[in-house]
């Protein structure tokens, strides 16, 4: 019997002009997700299709995964609208299964000789007789058998699998992600890709006071993020020497917020030489001190763009769940200094005043060192894919 | 000079000339050691984390799980005494066979000398673990089964999966699996299994490394202490260039298994059917025996001198194990319940896939000449 994945999709179906381009985008990534796997994938404004060879079940189901846009899915069995056939087919599927059910048929082609309910009913007594450990309940049962019948072929399916949700990725335009070796940006990354927002990563490095295995936790962190959206830029920043000169020429307790408003402007400036609208970043309200709502306050005031943070109202716990889920967490935990760990004040400000910051702001000059840090900054091209680079050792 | 014909694989195998390159290129171009926090220990690092990777993947494992050694006996030493040093509290008992490696079976002695209780589960006739007495010998104190899962002697090949569905009653109970002889020549499933010790040589990678799968789901507690060095189990600085050169192995052991698995099936037949025509030699191995492994004995000429009148001839086999050379009747033998003829004269010719009918050919010819020899 034909297996075919029949798929939900998630919010999109609210979009009601720009549905048809939300389709063939989730159309289009998932036709990417599963090249190398002999599938066939149609569509049409309700539902898409996946019809695949069986021995290769798991490995489909494992890749929708990884797809946004996608609100539930079932495995249904596809045969031809032949009601003997039909019947067979529901007997094989509830063969093995235990407690409560209802049969529930759906008759789009209403040429079908038998009414949904009366078929339900007749299919019903048809899985009681051979299945001896179930019984009928038709308002909650364990199993739902559905039955949908069209022109041409029937599907039958039990149960509902959840994806992702969220929206097909690359149906936004472009964010800049703040991307530290930490637990709460790859989530926050994670949730952006999920809203259909194409990411470039940004990592901010101070070698010599942070090493090249910090840098490779967050290439890794940035390949994991890649499950999900295949490839992503990720630049790395070379902040030493501004980090530097703020550690020699400003208020210790002011360090860490002049630390970030300097990085704030940098991510201006790589966002427009790379098309971005946004920054995003893993800012956690009241988490750290540079997380307060104050300053928030006066590290954002150097950029207008918008600065979306998807974490800003989890709790730690929330986000380490996600980072949990995506894969992540194992690698944010590596204890490697990143550049927001070195240099930390005794009393790093609270609530800082935005007065006293550009006062220190006026201590050196920065302009000169973001054009140059800017220049400088080294793009790698991160892909999912497994490292090839030890192929011929191994 | 005679070509040697080289039938005692299950004692070690030539290395794979690739693995051997890997391990020359390692060692002189990564030098760094991997905890080291430079560049050049980070770039020892990523080899490293990529070698055990790719065992993970091959054993369908995570990466967290696997712990590397010096070799099998170390990792079986790894498995029960970690096991029994991390859960003092959990009993005294312990169950394994006789069909044991040394090198499970001395910990065993060890043991038993230090208060602990060895129960050794009865073997069928058919050579299989009995799975019922494994039910009645485990109780709640039974802190941890051990059981190879091919016989290095005889090639007894003991369905692992399902001893552990029935250990797995005991939530408690550690299940240790000896894979020694069976990695590289089988498919492996570690599904039910919680430690599980193999080499790097069994399968044409080098002597010096061996591996310790342990889940995740349980604790060890390690033999050498030292501080994280691989793995939190087991100190000392990773031998990159074998580690590296294990992962290489590995793949290219299970690289075509299947194949190679059936030519050595048929290579056993072949040689269980000219053997069966000679007069005096008796074959040990059953049905449950991989085909790897053909024990068979000679009652009247004593193994080791026919080992040496075949070495005369350039063609190299085994008595018993290469581990156990003392001249006691095999222990495996016995406890499949044979007299002190066949267990008292056992030999173990053991194949691989590199092993050719030419060689089957000329083996059996002199043998049958050697016995007609030897024998008065």
């Amino acid at each position: 019997m034909n297996r075919v994945v029949l798929i939900k999709y998630g919010e999109l179906t609210t979009k009601k002009g720009n549905r048809k381009f939300f389709i063939n985008t989730l159309y289009n990534n998932i036709k990417k997700k599963m090249s190398g796997l002999d599938v066939s994938i149609s569509r049409d404004i309700s539902r898409m299709y996946i019809e695949f060879n069986d021995n290769d079940l798991d490995t489909v189901l494992e890749k929708l995964n990884l797809v946004f846009g996608i609100h539930t899915y079932q495995v249904a069995y596809k045969i031809d609208s032949d009601i003997e056939l039909i019947k067979e087919t529901a007997r094989t599927i509830m063969h093995e299964k235990t407690g409560t059910f209802k049969v529930a048929t759906k008759r789009s082609d209403k040429k079908f000789p038998i009414e949904s309910i009366e078929f339900s009913r007749q299919i019903g007594g048809v899985v009681l007789k051979d299945n001896s450990n179930l019984s009928v309940d038709v308002h909650n049962p364990n199993t739902t058998l559905d039955i949908e019948i069209l022109e041409r072929y029937t599907y039958l399916y039990t149960d509902k699998y959840y994806g992702l949700g969220g929206y097909p990725l690359g149906v936004q335009s472009k964010g800049m992600l703040m991307l530290s070796g930490g637990i709460d940006s790859p989530v926050a990354g994670f949730l952006a890709l999920k809203r259909g927002v194409k990411l470039e990563a940004v990592y901010f490095e101070a070698i010599p006071h942070t090493s090249l295995e910090a840098r490779k936790k967050v290439i890794d962190l940035t390949k994991k993020l890649c499950k999900y959206s295949d490839s992503m830029k990720l630049h790395i920043v070379p902040f030493t020497k501004i980090q530097e000169a703020i550690y020699k020429e400003c208020n210790p307790e002011y360090c860490i917020t002049i630390m970030r408003r300097m990085m704030y402007r940098i991510m201006e400036k790589l966002a427009k030489r790379n098309k971005g609208l946004v920054i995003i970043n893993g800012e956690s309200i009241g988490q750290v001190a540079s997380q307060t709502l104050t300053s928030m306050s006066v590290i954002n005031s150097v950029t207008n763009m918008p600065v979306i943070r998807p974490v800003a109202c989890l709790d730690k716990l929330e986000i380490i769940d996600i980072a949990k889920k995506i894969d992540t967490y194992d690698i944010s935990i590596l204890p490697f200094e990143d550049c927001c760990t070195i240099f930390v004040p005794k009393h790093p400000v609270i609530n800082p005043n935005l007065g006293e910051c550009l006062l220190n702001e006026t201590m050196f000059d920065y302009e000169t060192l973001i054009d140059e840090t800017v220049d400088n900054v080294l793009t790698l091209n991160i892909t999912s894919e497994e490292d090839k680079e030890f192929e011929n050792l191994l | 000079m005679k070509k040697n014909i080289y039938l005692d694989y299950s004692a070690t195998t030539p290395a794979n000339k690739d693995v051997v390159d890997t391990f020359s290129k390692v060692s002189l171009d990564y030098i760094g050691n991997p905890n080291s926090l430079h560049k050049l220990g980070l770039e020892s690092k990523k080899l490293m984390d990529a070698s055990i990777k790719q065992i993970a993947n091959l054993l369908n494992v995570k990466e967290n799980e696997v712990i590397l050694t010096s070799g099998a006996s170390e990792s079986n030493n790894l498995a029960i005494f970690g096991t029994i040093n991390r859960y003092p509290n959990r009993g005294k008992h312990i169950i394994t066979t006789k069909l044991e490696h040394s090198s499970v079976l001395e910990c065993m002695t060890y043991l038993e000398k230090k208060g602990y209780t060895i129960d050794y589960v009865n073997i069928l006739e058919n050579g299989l673990v009995d799975l019922e007495d494994l039910e009645k010998k485990l109780n709640k104190d039974t802190v941890l089964v051990s059981i190879c899962q091919v016989n290095s002697e005889v090639g007894i090949l003991q369905n692992v999966n399902k001893i552990g569905e029935i250990v797995k009653k005991y939530p408690t109970t550690i299940f240790h699996v000896d894979g020694t002889q069976a990695v590289g020549k089988i498919n492996i499933d570690l599904k039910n299994i919680d430690l599980y010790s193999f080499s790097s040589h069994k399968f044409y990678g080098l002597k010096g490394c061996g591996v310790l799968i342990k889940k995740d789901n349980i604790e060890i507690d390690p033999i050498i202490h030292g501080g994280k060095s691989q793995s939190n189990y087991r100190s000392g600085t990773p031998a990159l260039a074998l580690i590296v050169s294990t992962s290489k192995a590995l793949r290219l052991a299970l690289t075509d298994l299947d194949k190679k698995y059936d030519h050595v099936k048929s290579l056993n037949s072949l040689l269980r059917d000219k053997l069966s025509k000679i007069d005096g030699v008796i074959i040990n191995s059953n049905s449950f025996c991989i085909p790897h492994i053909l024990n068979i004995s000679i009652p009247g000429v004593k193994p080791e001198t026919m080992l040496h009148a075949l070495e005369e001839e350039n063609i190299y086999i085994s008595t018993k194990t290469a581990c156990s050379k003392d001249n006691s009747d095999s222990l495996t033998l016995t406890t499949l319940g044979y007299n002190h003829d066949i267990s008292g004269y056992s030999l173990r010719i053991s194949l691989s896939y590199l092993t050719t009918v030419e060689e089957i050919d000329t083996f059996v010819e002199i043998l049958d000449k050697k016995i007609k020899e030897l024998k008065f």
